[in-house]
């Protein structure tokens, strides 16, 4: 803690510097909170601040794009994989519109970054300049909190307090609006880090009563569930997590955005939840006397149909954001703090137990799934490439052990299938929003973000030319990722729909694509295409051994369905194995 | 069941707020009967007083959103029953058809009206009470040449005022401490 205030002082005392423009100020602040990237795409209001960044070049490295909304997804991916804000730079106008997809799927997903877009100058604001758009409007409803800055003067304590929000309880995205003459204005500058907002308390004090409780109901339950999501990871309460599992005997389900938060060859690791889950947490969910939620909302993507979710449970729900509580499903006991710091204060007042009968009925389970579904879809033996044999080839090859990028759909559920995840922030995908698109530059960011780091981007055909420009920023930055299209020339998640619930009638989800192997060559990135099973392993090894960059693009299964499934308007329990 | 709510929130005095908390009610598609904003009695502090219509389980969902607001520093729900509320209405109407009988005595002594403008073309009169008894009056003056009619959005006071006023305190104190915190830092 001393050491802490000794820095945070010396950066106070080091950042007091008169008589400097508020584009200076705007970086000062950024190098003061230990931001060293920053993703994003000038314009011509944003110019003063691009302009002094050439001074700060040895603090700041900027990546430019090739559109704002691979900016914007870069810099969620950053965060994701470093634990730390990301950051985005965007002109006004369309360049602030084009980062709101990304700015909704960081809210959505829980991620903290600061966007900073510039304004016109502020005697023009609302009068329809030139490239005047009300952004604050635009973004408010996917912003955790926005400001706009007319004075140069008003910019460290905005920035610091934005820092702050951005990262404190349930992170999320900040937005700062900073007008062309409030960049150029000059201020004597002093940061001063925000700790505190009288109006935003992040830090709840625990309810030691709520907690005995749940340990209570924990040590008498008989079939009990952990379900843990992104809040696991984001609170870093991955080993605590481990910890109570393993005192208590509890398997361990995890969301789309938990994976990685738990071991997946951990003997307690119960497996994916949700539409296109595992088999067993589904089916058992709707059999557990006690469910104990940790960092997740119950997305209706988990909970399948609400009515006849989880009836013979018990549920309690840790969870920071309170607005989450209650919101869909309704809990016996709710723990409205920090995922961490609850395990902390949970794992000494349960009882050490083991559940042999509760865990065998999973693994009677997880054998069904992979008879049925998981072996004929990793070790095929006929037939066209499948997208689980791709994904699994990688595991085993990585060791788990890589950063995974998926973009949205197929190719998304299988790496979230296959892949065996071992440590954790892993995972870099798209989860409440479902952003097609989102692959090629989160692949960037969180590439930057751990360069020690292997990092792999499955994509679908559908997804990677949606973003496609970003191969030019990978080329300009020599960005070492290794990116798989999984090519079905189809639209491959909105194919498997229309197949089953609209009578196979492939409205416009058919795909003529280029020659992806050509369109890498003019990026200057070395390609490969696969389309034989014998050389699959021996592609990935080549991809993986390249040096730089490199694109592999495999032919699968046109049609390929992704199993198992929860239909929509189906319980967890009906979760099908077949189709 | 449906029923209404009104729900009191203590804000800091920052532009935009209003817009986040409508955001809120719009995407859970509920209606706003009234609203009313004003500075609290604690100074960069405002009051909106909101009254929906919706029911117990909503209205909790909708005030824990709310609460989530980073500008919004506290917020109140009562049923109509936790609090002491008041609208006021203006209503303008012909002079010469509201002398032509003895109105006067019956909107003063009945209705609990006041005159407030007299000219030879038309008086005003204020009211103030509950929704009904505003309606009532209306009703009542419907058929003299009735000019126009307005309405307030409600005010209501609760009646544990202790809880807001104890909260403030702490989040002042806690805001002093802070302060004695960071000063202690530089």
């Amino acid at each position: 803690m001393n050491t802490e205030k000794n820095i945070d002082t010396l950066m106070i005392q080091n950042n007091y510097v008169e008589n400097i423009t508020g584009a200076e100020a705007l970086l000062n602040c950024i190098v003061a909170e230990g931001i060293e990237t920053v993703f994003g795409y000038p314009g011509g209001a944003i110019m003063p601040i691009y302009d002094k960044l050439i001074d700060y070049n040895d603090k700041i490295t900027h990546i430019l794009t090739r559109h704002e909304q691979g900016a914007a997804h870069a810099a969620q991916a950053y965060a994701m994989v470093t634990g730390k804000p990301g950051v985005c730079f965007a002109t006004s106008g369309p360049g602030a519109t084009n980062l709101i997809t990304g700015i909704a799927n960081a809210f959505l997903d829980s991620v903290p970054v600061v966007f900073i877009t510039a304004q016109v100058v502020s005697g023009l604001i609302g009068t329809d300049a030139f490239q005047e758009t009300d952004i604050l409007g635009v973004s408010m409803p996917v912003t955790k909190w926005n400001c706009q800055i007319k004075k140069a003067r008003e910019i460290p304590d905005s920035l610091s307090k934005a820092f702050y929000i951005a990262t404190s309880g349930r992170p999320g995205p900040v937005l700062i609006d900073i007008t062309k003459d409030a960049q150029i204005e000059k201020l004597d500058f002093k940061y001063r880090k925000c700790n505190y907002i009288r109006s935003f308390n992040p830090n709840i004090p625990l309810h030691e009563k709520e907690i005995e409780s749940a340990a209570i109901l924990i040590n008498h339950a008989t079939r009990p569930l952990i379900l843990a999501g992104h809040g696991v990871l984001i609170s870093g309460a991955e080993n605590e997590l481990k910890v109570f599992a393993e005192k208590t005997g509890i398997p361990v389900a995890v969301t789309l955005l938990g994976l990685s938060a738990f071991p997946a060859d951990h003997r307690l690791y119960a497996g994916l939840l949700g539409m296109h889950g595992n088999y067993a947490p589904n089916r058992l969910t709707n059999e557990a006397d006690l469910i104990i939620a940790i960092g997740m909302r119950f997305d209706d993507r988990v909970t399948g149909n609400l009515k006849k979710y989880a009836p013979d449970a018990r549920i309690i729900h840790i969870e920071i954001d309170e607005a989450e509580i209650n919101k869909n499903v309704k809990v016996d006991i709710e723990i409205n703090n920090d995922a961490r710091e609850v395990l902390c204060h949970l794992i000494p007042l349960v009882k050490e137990n083991s559940l042999g009968k509760w865990i065998r009925e999973f693994r009677i389970h997880d054998k069904t799934e992979y008879d049925k579904v998981i072996k004929p879809e990793i070790k095929p033996v006929e037939g066209d490439i499948r997208m689980g044999e791709v994904v699994r080839i990688v595991s085993d090859l990585t060791k788990g052990e890589a950063i995974i990028v998926t973009d949205v759909g197929q190719n998304q559920m299988s790496a979230a299938r296959y892949y065996r995840f071992r440590s954790p922030k892993t995972l870099v995908t798209s989860g409440g929003m479902g952003t097609m698109g989102f692959g090629l530059p989160a692949s960037i960011g969180a590439k930057i973000g751990r360069p020690e780091m292997t990092v792999i981007a499955f994509l679908g055909d559908g997804g990677f030319q949606m973003t496609i420009q970003e191969l030019g920023t990978i080329l300009q930055y020599k960005v070492p990722v290794k990116i798989i299209i999984l090519n079905n020339c189809f639209l491959g998640m909105v194919r498997q729909w229309q197949d089953m619930f609209f009578s196979k009638r492939y409205a416009s989800t058919e795909m003529i694509n280029p020659d992806f192997v050509t369109v890498a060559a003019g990026y200057k990135i070395p390609a490969k295409r696969v389309s034989e099973r014998e050389n699959l392993e021996s592609s990935i090894k080549e991809m993986l051994d390249a040096e730089g960059p490199y694109l592999l693009e495999v032919i699968v299964e046109k049609e390929g369905i992704i199993l198992p499934m929860v239909e929509p308007g189906a319980s967890v329990s009906d979760v099908t194995l077949t189709y | 069941m449906k029923q209404e709510f009104t729900i009191s929130l203590f804000t800091e005095d920052h532009i935009g707020i209003l817009n986040k908390i409508t955001i809120i009610l719009t995407r859970r598609q509920i209606n706003i009967d009234s609203i009313t904003a004003s500075e609290s009695a604690v100074k960069g502090v405002q009051l909106l007083t909101i009254v929906v219509r919706t029911d117990d389980e909503m209205v909790r969902k909708v005030v824990r959103q709310f609460e989530k607001l980073i500008d919004v520093l506290k917020v109140f729900v009562h049923s109509s029953e936790d609090i002491i509320y008041q609208e006021i209405a203006l209503y303008k109407v012909s002079t010469k058809e509201i002398l032509s009988g003895n109105l006067v005595d019956i909107i003063v002594r009945s209705y609990n009206g006041r005159f407030i403008e007299i000219s030879p073309e038309y008086m005003v009169i204020e009211k103030t009470g509950h929704k009904q008894e505003i309606l009532q009056l209306l009703h009542y003056l419907e058929p003299y040449g009735l000019l126009q009619f307005v309405r307030s959005g409600r005010v209501a006071i609760t009646k544990q005022v202790k809880e807001l006023n104890t909260y403030l305190k702490e989040m002042d104190e806690a805001t002093r401490f802070k302060h004695e915190e960071i000063e202690a830092y530089n």
